[in-house]
Parts: C-alpha cells; sequence; structure tokens
C-alpha cells in the first residue's frame, strides 16, 4: 500500500507550523483571560483549559501508531511535537495550578500533594513527562537505542495518570469526560492487541501468500 | 420583573458578586453541567402557570400558586453567602421569604421531624434530562431537618437583585440554606413534603461518602478529593490575576446563629 505523506521538503516547516498552531489555543486563553473573557472563574477556566489541553496532544500521539498501521497514514514525523506540546501544556498547567489558582501557599500545596489522589496522579504525569521530554532529540534516540524505545512506553502510564487524574477531580462523569476516557481506553487497549493485527497484515499481503497458508492451516 | 422586598438584618456588609457572574455561572445540572449551560439553555423554561404541593405529615396539606406566594408572603431582601462544594463561593442578594412561614401556613404534624423538597422534570423544556448522557436521577431532591427549615436564615427565593429569579438561577421558586453548601438549596421547586424519616438528598443519594445530608460548610473536613479549607470568591480577580483564595468559615459565617443546632454531633460523621 503507498502511504500519502507530505512532500519531504515540506516536513520541517509542516512540523513547525503544528507547534505554532499548537501553542495558540493556550495563548488565545491567556489572552482572553487578561481581558476578561473567560467567564466568573478564569483561573479556574484556564487551568482547566491548559489540562484538557495536554490531555488532547497526549492521544493524538498515541494515535499516530494506529493510524499509520490501520489507515496507511504515516505521521510519525508529528509525533515528537504532538508529544512536546503535551509536555508544554502539562507545565503550564501546573504552573497555573501553583500560582494563580494556589497562590504559592506551600503548606496548601503539599497537603493537596499528599492527600489527594487526583492531584498524586497530575504529578506523577508531569514526572514522568520530564524524562520523556529531555529526550525527545535525535542525540537521545541514537545514544538510548533500544532503550529509548522501552522509556518512551512510559507515555502509556501517563495517558492513563492524566485521564484519571481528569475525571477524579470532577463532581460527576458528564459526556465530556467519558469521550476521553473512552479514548485513551481504546488507544491503549490497541497497543495490547496491537501484534495480533500486525501478523494478520503480513500474513495477508499479496507477496506473503505462501507464507499465509500454512499459518491458516494451523487453525490460528 | 422588579419585586418588592423590604430591608432585613441579614444583609451581609461584604460586597455582592456582579449580577453578571451571579446568572452566567450556575450548576443547574437540569440545563447541562458546564456553568454557562443554564443560562444558555434555559430559555424555554416555563414558569408560569407553577403550583408548589405542601403536604405529608401536615393539618392542611395544600397546592400553592405561586402568584399566591408572591401576593401572601413579605418579601425580604437577604445578602447572603453561597459557598459550592467545588470551593468557590459568592455574595447573593436574594428576594425571598422565611420557609417557616410557608410551614405555618401548612400547619406541620407532630411526628413531622423532616422537609423533602423536589425540582420539576420537564425534560422537553431541560435538555440535561434528555439524551445520554445524564449525570443523575431526575426529579433533584433535597431534604432538611425541621429545625432547620425553621431556622430564620433558611428562605425560600423568589428574585435576586431586586428582580424576579432568572430561570437559570432556579425559577419561580428555590431555597437559599446559607451555611450549607449551594447544592442543598434545590431549584425550581414543585413539592414540598413533611415526613417523620430523614428523606433521600441527590448528591449523597449518588455519591454517600462524599457528599453528606447535613452538607454544613465546614473548613475541616474536606471533600474525600479536594480540600475544603479555602475559596476562591468569584469576581475578586481582574482577569487571570489577584483572585486570591480566602479562608473557608465554619457554617460559611454563620456559625453564631445556627451552630447550635447541631451542639453534641459528631459534624466529621454527619458530614
Amino acid at each position: 500500500m503507498v502511504m500519502p505523506s507530505l512532500p519531504a521538503r515540506y516536513k520541517p516547516a509542516s512540523v513547525w507550523a503544528l507547534y505554532a498552531i499548537g501553542l495558540l489555543p493556550g495563548l488565545y486563553a491567556f489572552y482572553l483571560g487578561i481581558f476578561g473573557g473567560l467567564g466568573a472563574d478564569p483561573v479556574r477556566a484556564f487551568e482547566h483549559l491548559l489540562g484538557l489541553w495536554a490531555l488532547r496532544f497526549l492521544c493524538l500521539g498515541l494515535a499516530v501508531t494506529p493510524i499509520r498501521d490501520l489507515l496507511g497514514v504515516n505521521l510519525i514525523s508529528y509525533r515528537r511535537a504532538l508529544g512536546l506540546l503535551a509536555f508544554y501544556y502539562v507545565l503550564a498547567h501546573f504552573a497555573v495550578y501553583l500560582t494563580l489558582d494556589r497562590g504559592l501557599i506551600l503548606s496548601s500545596i503539599a497537603g493537596d500533594i499528599l492527600k489527594r489522589p487526583y492531584i498524586m496522579l497530575g504529578m506523577a504525569g508531569l514526572l514522568m513527562l520530564i524524562p520523556l521530554a529531555a529526550t525527545s532529540n535525535r542525540w537521545s534516540i541514537r545514544r538510548l537505542g533500544q532503550r529509548w524505545n522501552r522509556l518512551h512506553k512510559l507515555v502509556y502510564a501517563i495517558a492513563a495518570a492524566a485521564v484519571l487524574h481528569y475525571a477524579l477531580s470532577l463532581k460527576a462523569i458528564t459526556a465530556e469526560p467519558a469521550f476521553y476516557i473512552a479514548v485513551v481506553i481504546v488507544l491503549l487497549a490497541y497497543r495490547l492487541v496491537r501484534p495480533k493485527i500486525m501478523g494478520w497484515k503480513r500474513a495477508s499481503k499479496p507477496g506473503n501468500r505462501a507464507v499465509r497458508a500454512p499459518v491458516a492451516s494451523t487453525g490460528d | 420583573a422588579a419585586i418588592a422586598a423590604k430591608p432585613s438584618q441579614y444583609v451581609l456588609t461584604e460586597k455582592p458578586t456582579d449580577k453578571q457572574d451571579v446568572t452566567t455561572y450556575n450548576n443547574f445540572y437540569e440545563f447541562g453541567t458546564d456553568k454557562i449551560d443554564p443560562i444558555n439553555n434555559s430559555g424555554a423554561f416555563q414558569t408560569r402557570p407553577w403550583t408548589i404541593e405542601v403536604g405529608g405529615l401536615v393539618a392542611k396539606p395544600q397546592v400553592i400558586d405561586i402568584e399566591t406566594i408572591l401576593k401572601d408572603f413579605p418579601m425580604e431582601e437577604r445578602v447572603y453567602r453561597m459557598r459550592c462544594v467545588e470551593a468557590w463561593s459568592m455574595v447573593i442578594p436574594w428576594v425571598g421569604f422565611p420557609l417557616a412561614s410557608l410551614l405555618d401556613r401548612v400547619e406541620p404534624l407532630g411526628s413531622a421531624k423532616y422537609v423533602a423538597f423536589e425540582t420539576v422534570v420537564r425534560p422537553d423544556e431541560m435538555p440535561g434530562q434528555r439524551g445520554l448522557f445524564q449525570p443523575m436521577k431526575w426529579p433533584y431532591v433535597e431534604g432538611l431537618r425541621l429545625d432547620e427549615a425553621r431556622h430564620p436564615l433558611t428562605i425560600l427565593a423568589t428574585g435576586l437583585y431586586g428582580e424576579t429569579l432568572p430561570n437559570q438561577n432556579g425559577a419561580p421558586l428555590r431555597l437559599v440554606v446559607p451555611w450549607k453548601y449551594g447544592f442543598k438549596g434545590i431549584k425550581s421547586i414543585v413539592r414540598i413534603t413533611l415526613t417523620e424519616k430523614e428523606p433521600p438528598a441527590s448528591w449523597n443519594v449518588m455519591q454517600p461518602s462524599e457528599y453528606g445530608f447535613y452538607a454544613n460548610v465546614n473548613p475541616a473536613v474536606d471533600h474525600p478529593r479536594w480540600s475544603q479549607a479555602t475559596e476562591r470568591r468569584i469576581g475578586e480577580s481582574s482577569g487571570l490575576f489577584g483572585g486570591a483564595r480566602m479562608k473557608t468559615l465554619p457554617f460559611n459565617g454563620y456559625a453564631d446563629e445556627v451552630a447550635g443546632l447541631y451542639a453534641g454531633m459528631d459534624l466529621t460523621k454527619f458530614y
């Protein structure tokens, strides 16, 4: 199958465009917040919006592999930008929590982190993102080799922590959090069935007919 | 429309929250779960004609028309703090009358110990009551102990900022109990029933470990998932900055008036 993708010479520009577009929702919300456009509780609205965009970029990053496997569209060159955007939004979300929300009152923050499962999950997600962001460069990939792949599987735990952090911070599970919980479950569950799916795909390639027959005859 | 209301002794000196914020930042899940949903989705909600059925363990059960209520009960201005269980707060100038005077009219029997309240169910007019994702069971129900219901601070509100209560704030008639978390203030009431046993309360039924029947504002008893020690006063920040959190007061600052109702009770158990 031919995988559609952008001509190579446009790739770097399109990745930079993704960074620029990806940061727009946060910058726009900041602008709205300054000029009173975020409603009655602007701090809460801004904090939640940053967290939600972090979760969205995490999900988009996790969607790159299934989209390549199942639709034949290769977006791998954008995955680093998606992951780093998620990291930047998490950092901003955390900074707003510390300053605008909690007013840097350390006793209240420490109490929050130690006693509240949803805050602990959020903190865990942030801490796990740090090594991934720090190794999101070519040098680290070359240097770490297979260990880079193993390290970056941490993103599965991060996505799970992020969506739980979101769900547990709410009074009731409504349509929006239910949607993100479902998306994360599907994206993570895909990793469990992926070896099987890839096996079928390999077996059904025209060039592999000869290989496929004996496999099928085992009753697999 | 404007509602005539005489001043009362229950007026805070704190600056009332802007009307804009009071009427656009609401929890009224019958119209949706976002704070902005109630004002956006309550335009089709019809509050006339409207009757309230008051019955149960009373000598004179009756169905009272909202117009009769507005005519018979002298309305007062009450400026109260409102503390949401989500750790934000407002100061709201309500127009209303003591629930006790309505209870007097129906003459509760000696066996009556609690007062149960029920919100209207109208999926055609309330988008939050229809569709796939409904966060809770309808009707929304709430309850008070009879002595809490009779307390002079407890009012039924028919207006705010000197005007008829907007749909998104619980028109035409809602409960206001200023020393309890906001969710006790049941909106758009159609039924009030005096009972012998503690009546069900919607949030308590849904998540008993997180929302008690009493739901008294208490900075010392945290919600299991977040702290209740502080609150953010809506409208105090200029944009994103300057909205410092303030300390939450026991019984939302009304301890002098109401703490006696709970003498001898373990408030960490009866939260």
